[in-house]
């Protein structure tokens, strides 16, 4: 039985490696890596003078070590920066010409690139290691004057753009991986919907880690136009190594008067084996500003995989009558650590925010919810509702929160409710004898749980996300 | 219906049952009596399959239709399809699953395995209301997270209104009178009283004799120390809430 557990859990079915010839960077960081970073891209002067301030500025801090586990030291020079497959990137006409190998593991992952095959009402980036490798459905989106590209793409294009909002919701000085990020980040996906635009379909990015002891340096800007709307799909996985992955992303959102955007993510980098070798470090500032009045961001999560995750993806609500959600599912298993939830802070006046996280911790993880709610002196009638909830599969896991409240104006409510709870033999054998079987039970509580988050995503996404769950919950429980 | 034949079963390495022998056929119904720690419901709970018991001898012998079934070799929703069922003495309560989903989740993998057509959401409702009434149960009742929140007897209630959905072919009711006032004892055996028929058996597993007021037994038992140590009628009922348990186990 032990065996057979141990066997089920490494049934990381996106694990494999694609053997494609790469062109990689010497390891190492300095400022002639990143020169060349900004050469293999072909940037502009101006980017690589932001990249080599933010990275003097790194230089100047100290890793963050504030969570209560340790984590091994993370060595910057043993990082390749770039890695890139050599084939067809660069000047590709169409995505039935890449490099079949590559076609091949998109579609292994289930998202076919060719013209075909694609997925309708679904226009994808696709982030192989440090490039996008190219965008789906342009037409369609061209027509709605949706810009819609890889960040590389958009400086090159759209540098006005780039140059105004770039650094606005996440500056370079943020924090330690912010700053890391602004000087070596290599690709991520730029998306500009027009004023009064609902996005005729939902875009997607999906990051793929292949390479060996390279890092990935994710960087994506979403900038909504008065009134428009749009709804952001967000995908991850990696090869099963035994070294650690370092994956630190900077997502920035800006939603202008009445704008709406949807942010939804399901993380499932590898998560290392059940001794805690090897997995992703899944470090990344995600945050998004309600600039305009009456605009709305809401992030919603399923964060499923990664050795160590630190994530809070974060609304600042600046218009008046602006409101942030952040929606979240966190399931941790053997070795994991997810430390993640969010920062909602109220600036403008009405402005309202709601938090609904659950955890699930099984096995000998941990899974922690840190959040802060900070209402300024200016958020006069501002309000915020906050749910976290935790459950916890056998009894050797953790797990922990950690809300902060911060409340500057008088007229502003917050609430808060908290709960622990336990998958247990007696609720599985309850259910069982009622004639579900292990899955359909685990299945329904999980469901029942989750509920509230799992409503909030697509529902082709939502369905995925049940699935991944199950899967891994099964492995725990049964 | 159920043949139980020497059976033995422990926890945690601690023999609780010691050699129990027990046969219900169709239409009857059981009490099974007996001090605190005599093992009432760890058999109940051995008979539903529950994996911190383990069966160390003995065959549990189950029949449907001439067709025979070694119970122990079931997993407990196996045993569940095949119509046994259990009212838990302290049911767990499910937060974030409704009452009308588990139970049409349930009803459905039962029907499936027995070969009957499952019911879509509207057709279930109405046959939930239908079953809800013999409970006097109201519609507000199916919306609420499974036990969450429930009192003691509304607890108690929704393990009969299981029973009522799934229709067992032998159900054991652990405890199902504890922790109940007067009317909901006798609505919960009014309820139990419908359910019963010629075609299926019911195992009452009881400290006292007020549920067999309203729940007449064709046989008492009374457990001691692991075995069945005396079998009679409605009778040894009496004179246990009379003398005691003392005067037979010594």
């Amino acid at each position: 039985m032990t065996e057979l557990k141990s066997h089920l859990k490494n049934d990381y079915k996106y694990g494999f490696v694609t053997e494609i010839e790469s062109e990689s960077f010497k390891k190492g960081l300095n400022e002639e890596v990143i020169t060349q970073i900004s050469q293999v891209k072909n940037e502009p002067q101006w980017m690589l003078d932001s990249r080599l301030k933010a990275f003097k500025y790194w230089q100047t801090l100290k890793e963050p070590r504030w969570p209560e586990f340790d984590y091994p030291e993370i060595n910057y020079q043993d990082i390749i920066y770039y890695s890139a497959p050599k084939k067809n990137v660069e000047e590709k006409k169409s995505l039935d010409e890449l490099d079949p190998e590559l076609l091949k593991t998109f579609e292994k992952l289930g998202i076919p690139l060719q013209e075909q095959k694609r997925i309708s009402g679904v226009a994808m980036d696709v982030v192989f290691d440090s490039v996008s490798v190219g965008t789906t459905h342009k037409e369609i989106l061209d027509e709605a004057g949706v810009i819609f590209c890889s960040i590389s793409e958009a400086i090159q294009k759209y540098p006005e753009l780039v140059k105004k909002y770039m650094g606005t919701v996440v500056p370079y000085k943020d924090n330690f991986f912010a700053a890391l990020n602004a000087a070596v980040f290599t690709d991520g996906s730029f998306c500009y919907i027009p004023k009064g635009v609902t996005c005729p379909m939902d875009l997607s990015t999906y990051f793929r880690i292949n390479a060996e002891e390279t890092g990935q340096f994710e960087r994506t800007l979403l900038i909504a136009d008065e009134g428009s709307f749009v709804n952001y799909l967000e995908g991850c996985t990696a090869p099963m190594r035994d070294s650690n992955q370092l994956h630190a992303a900077v997502v920035e959102l800006v939603a202008m008067e009445r704008a709406e955007i949807k942010y939804s993510t399901v993380q499932n980098w590898y998560a290392g084996d059940k001794d805690g070798i090897g997995g992703i470090f899944n470090f990344v500032t995600k945050r998004g500003r309600c600039l305009g009045n009456d605009s709305k961001i809401s992030w919603t999560q399923v964060e499923a995989g990664s050795a160590i995750t630190w994530k809070y993806p974060s609304c600042i609500l600046q218009g008046d009558r602006s409101e942030g959600f952040f929606y979240s599912v966190a399931l941790t298993h053997d070795k994991m650590k997810a430390d993640t939830g969010t920062k909602m802070v109220h600036v403008g006046k009405n402005t309202k925010s709601t938090i609904i996280a659950k955890g699930i911790s099984t096995d000998q993880s941990q899974n922690s919810y840190r959040g802060q709610v900070k209402m300024m002196k200016s958020a006069s009638g501002a309000r915020n509702y906050t749910q976290c909830d935790s459950m916890l599969v056998g009894d050797e896991s953790n797990a922990n929160t950690f809300p902060v409240i911060d409340v500057g104006n008088k007229s502003a409510i917050v609430e808060h409710e908290a709960s622990t709870s336990r998958i247990s033999e007696d609720q599985l054998f309850y259910l069982q004898t009622r004639g579900l079987d292990l899955e359909e039970s685990i299945s329904i509580l999980v469901n029942g749980f989750c509920k509230d988050v799992f409503k909030q995503l697509p529902l082709e996404f939502s369905v995925e996300a049940v699935k991944l769950i199950e899967m891994k919950l099964e492995n725990s429980v049964g | 219906m159920l043949k139980i034949k020497n059976l033995k079963a422990a926890v945690d390495g601690t023999e609780i049952l010691k050699g129990l022998n027990l046969e219900v056929k169709a239409g009857e119904v059981h009490a099974i009596m007996g001090p605190n720690g005599s093992g009432k419901s760890t058999l109940s709970k051995v008979v539903a399959g529950h994996p911190s018991y383990e069966v160390t001898a003995g065959d549990v012998e189950f029949e449907i239709n001439f067709k025979y079934k070694n119970l122990l070799e079931l997993s407990p929703d196996e045993r569940a399809k095949e119509g046994v069922f259990l009212a838990f003495q302290y049911p767990v309560e499910v937060p974030g699953v409704s009452n009308i989903k588990f139970l049409q989740t349930a009803f459905n993998s039962v029907c499936k395995h027995q070969g009957s057509k499952a019911l879509n959401e509207e057709d279930f409702l109405v046959f939930l209301k239908e079953k809800a009434k013999i409970m006097g149960m109201k519609d507000d009742f199916f919306y609420r997270a499974v036990n969450a929140g429930f009192s003691g007897g509304e607890k108690k209630k929704n393990e009969i209104l299981q029973m009522a959905v799934l229709s067992p072919r032998v159900a054991f009711l652990d405890e199902t009178d504890s922790g109940l006032d007067i009317d909901a004892l006798r609505v919960v055996s009014n309820g139990i009283n419908q359910l019963k028929n010629k075609h299926n058996a019911i195992v009452l597993v009881t400290h006292y004799q007020r549920l067999l007021d309203y729940i007449k037994p064709d046989y008492v038992h009374v457990l001691s120390d692991g075995k069945i140590i005396e079998t009679g009628d409605f009778n040894l009922a009496k004179k246990l809430e009379d003398k005691g348990y003392d005067w037979l186990v010594h």
